[in-house]
């Protein structure tokens, strides 16, 4: 097409040849003698290889290892009088994920265009018409009918309440609760796993909140000293022991007592230093107020229930009976959960002033990644118990979660660190003319451009961890692969590996892909540039 | 560098008794290769003055500018900003650049933050404004640049000169007592350099003391009190702009000028 410089250039789209499909192949597919036998030769493999496989799915396959056991592959050892409390978690997580597609879409005319009404009667069509699904009907229509209505009252709540978001993220927050308690039970008297999380959480938004609304007085007459020194060695005592009391109770009283106490004058000596130097150590005495504020509440809250005697609620289900798909889940939600934070601390400390923390996070990082994820694993799992008698040691969910969250931390720390060095240099700059200072300058204005730089690398980073989990099932947890592995021994399904892995690796790429297409979405929804 | 070779003398501005807001006194910076940047260079700002800071690339009047306010340290001698000195004390760097506004050469705005947004950061968290009293002031200043229309989009929606007059509308949000200006016309297009000055033109008419750093012969004429020229780390020459334009003094300012006029 030729344009004469006299013609103004029209406007609007570039011109397309309209093509139809037999136009299109002859141009892709048929434009030589070679590329049309290349895609006779092609077609006829691919066709072979569909027809095989379908053939081995409808006619040869022994789905029984799949169907019959469902409910292990979901839950593992879970005791089936207790299928409803999992029940009632997918419930509320896919209520939680209605509502908040619905505050996400708020601003959208209609939720459920064609493409998500049609994906929705598939996974209707495949509960009812799947031979495995099928004795769980109810709950599974029930449970898409709940996201779907999830979804319309998120978006009215959306509309209605501009802080319908914070809120959501507030509910999945404390959902994360729910889950541990609807699994776990009750395990105030038996285990202080629980408790411990819970602890944390609370302890960790009181000593935030502390530090960031209450000043740091100087303080500088001997009677306040003395009185900083009290509050440390009180603290340091009864909190810190009351902290470590699960690890260390195997100790002879009197030498847990002797710790205890260290870690009070310790504890006593760093608040009067802390609270007597000059203003140069403000962020010092700051980062001193979250501690002190987490280890009230860490230490009160550890007592409470032992106080009252409590003992109420579900039965306990001990986490060697957790499994199947909603321990994988688990897993690798809390190993994401915490490894995030980890991470952004790391690749922070790791571009540190300090030298302390700087060599601090050096090493770790490149320590933990050095080292294979299977080895750290084998640790937690086998040499721990190893080393500690029993009654000290964490719980193995717990230990699997650690383990993972230190290997993957580290490798997250090199992606957010490779995000912040892509912030220019003017950004802290600006930030800090404006008399921001260092703390803020990070948190308003240059980690959220690194990190959104890094998404892509962050999520790769959650999916690995995500198929991580898997090594779980060789160093002995149920998880999806380890569940699997176990019904596999069983001789009813000798041989039967390649419909339970078939399986298996549906699920997993479901939820690698799910993950994938998230960050894409987010990285759309945050690009401000020419929007 | 020896004393007799430094700068001249300080000209003290021609209104009796007008109050320093910026008192430099033999600023000396090397950079961390050894790089002798700064050889001590002492200049008064006074209250309601625009000072125009000219010179050839490397000559350090962007390095110099930016000790102001803390951006760069120096290592001799000492700057006093409306009577606070700027040495280490983290609060003191802190509670100067509160009052020290300074626009760059490449905007520097937020790229993940709206224009309202932008403007509005600063005096929400570092002078604890209510939202709506912030969003009031950066609404009046993007009118009085000229973009209060465009206040929910993003910089990266914008062209160049509106980023740099969103930059200027930012630093006057925070309510500073002088402006600092890095070549803020420098990466612009011919045709935006225009708007921006008009802004800065404005901004000297209400009064706002202003240090620039530009090559913009027709603005340092127009609106500047005083013209400074900067070479190889060293004040040569002081002079109100008529003066420094049609009769310089120093014979380097002769050979810069004849370069850029």
């Amino acid at each position: 097409m030729t344009t004469t410089s006299s013609r103004p250039i029209e406007r609007g789209a570039p011109r397309v040849q309209k093509t139809g499909p037999i136009a299109w192949s002859q141009k892709h597919l048929f434009n030589s003698a070679f590329n049309s036998v290349l895609t006779v030769v092609l077609i006829g493999i691919l066709a072979y290889a569909a027809y095989s496989t379908l053939v081995w799915g409808f006619t040869q396959a022994p789905w029984g290892v799949v169907t019959e056991n469902f409910a292990q592959f979901m839950v593992g050892l879970y005791p089936s009088a207790f299928y409803w409390r999992a029940w009632a978690i997918f419930a509320m997580v896919l209520a939680l994920a209605g509502l908040s597609w619905g505050i996400l879409a708020r601003n959208q005319k209609k939720i459920f265009t064609v493409p998500v009404l049609i994906g929705f009667g598939v996974a209707a069509l495949l509960l009812i018409a799947l031979p495995m699904t099928r004795p769980y009907l109810a709950y599974s229509l029930g449970s898409l009918a709940l996201l779907a209505g999830g979804a319309v009252a998120g978006q009215s709540l959306g509309r209605q309440y501009p802080k319908a978001a914070t809120l959501i993220s507030g509910g999945w927050f404390i959902s994360y609760f729910a889950v541990l308690y609807l699994l776990g039970g009750n395990t105030f008297t038996n285990s202080l796993f629980y408790l411990v999380v819970i602890q944390a959480g609370l302890g960790i938004l009181v000593g935030w909140q502390l530090a960031a609304r209450v000043g740091v007085p100087a303080v500088t007459k001997w009677l306040g000293k003395l009185g900083l020194l009290a509050i440390g060695f009180v603290l340091g005592y009864y909190v810190l022991g009351n902290l470590l009391y699960p690890i260390l109770g195997g100790l002879p009283y009197t030498v847990f007592l002797g710790i205890a106490a260290a870690l009070g004058i310790a504890l006593g000596l760093l608040l009067v230093v802390v609270f007597t130097a000059p203003e140069t150590v403000h962020s010092v005495g700051k980062v001193v107020l979250f501690l002190s504020g987490f280890a009230i509440v860490f230490g009160l809250l550890g007592w409470l229930p032992q106080l009252l005697g409590l003992d109420f609620g579900l039965t306990t289900v001990r986490t060697n009976s957790w499994g199947g798909l909603t321990l994988t889940l688990f897993l690798a939600i809390s190993g994401i959960a915490l490894c995030f934070p980890a991470g952004v601390l790391l690749a922070l400390g790791r571009r540190s002033k300090l030298p302390l923390i700087r060599a601090f996070s050096v090493t770790y990082i490149e320590l933990v990644r050095g080292v294979p994820l299977i080895s750290i694993l084998f640790m937690g799992q086998v040499l721990i118990p190893l080393f500690l008698p029993e009654g000290m040691r964490p719980d193995p969910v717990v230990r699997a979660i650690i383990g993972l969250t230190i290997f993957s931390s580290a490798y997250l720390a090199e992606n957010v660190r490779a995000g912040l060095q892509a912030v220019p240099q003017g950004q802290s700059e600006a930030a800090q003319s404006l008399g921001l200072n260092k703390p803020l300058t990070m948190s308003l204005i240059v980690l959220p451009q690194a990190l959104k730089t890094a998404i892509p690398a962050i999520v790769g980073q959650f999916i690995s961890l995500f198929q991580d989990t898997t090594l779980l099932g060789i160093v002995g947890l149920l998880e999806l692969l380890g569940m699997t592995r176990n019904l596999l021994a069983s001789p009813k399904y000798l041989g039967d590996f390649a419909p339970a892995y078939v399986f298996i690796g549906a699920i997993y790429w479901v939820f690698c892909y799910g993950m994938s297409y998230g960050s894409r979405r987010v990285e759309e929804a945050l690009n401000t540039d020419l929007r | 560098m020896t004393q007799s070779e430094m700068a001249a003398p300080v000209t003290p501005r021609n209104e009796v008794g007008a109050e320093a807001v910026i008192v430099a006194k033999d600023v000396n910076k090397w950079y961390d290769n050894g790089f002798h940047v700064l050889k001590g260079v002492s200049m008064n700002v006074y209250k309601g003055e625009v000072v125009v800071v000219m010179g050839p690339s490397g000559s350090g009047k962007s390095t110099f500018i930016r000790t102001f306010n803390a951006l760069e340290p120096y290592q001799e001698g000492s700057i006093e900003i409306d009577g606070v000195l700027i040495a280490n004390d983290l609060k003191d760097i802190e509670a100067v650049r509160r009052e020290v506004g300074m626009v760059f050469q490449q905007f520097n705005l937020f790229p993940h933050l709206t224009v309202l947004q932008n403007v509005t950061l600063a005096p929400i968290w570092v002078r604890r404004w209510p939202k709506a009293k912030a969003e009031e002031i950066a609404m009046r200043l993007l009118d009085r640049v000229g973009i209060a229309e465009q206040a929910y989009k993003f910089p990266g929606q914008m062209s160049g000169g509106q980023q740099q007059r969103v930059a200027i509308a930012r630093s006057l949000a925070m309510q500073p007592k002088v402006m600092l200006f890095d070549e803020p016309t420098s990466a612009l297009d011919p045709e935006m350099v225009r708007e921006v000055l008009d802004v800065m033109r404005n901004l000297a008419k209400d009064g706002m003391t202003m240090v620039c750093v530009t090559h913009e012969v027709g603005f340092a004429r127009e609106v500047a009190d005083r013209v400074v020229l900067m070479d190889g780390g060293v004040l040569v020459e002081e002079n109100t702009p008529d003066e420094f334009f049609s009769n310089p003094k120093e014979e380097r300012s002769q050979a810069f000028l004849s370069q850029i006029l």
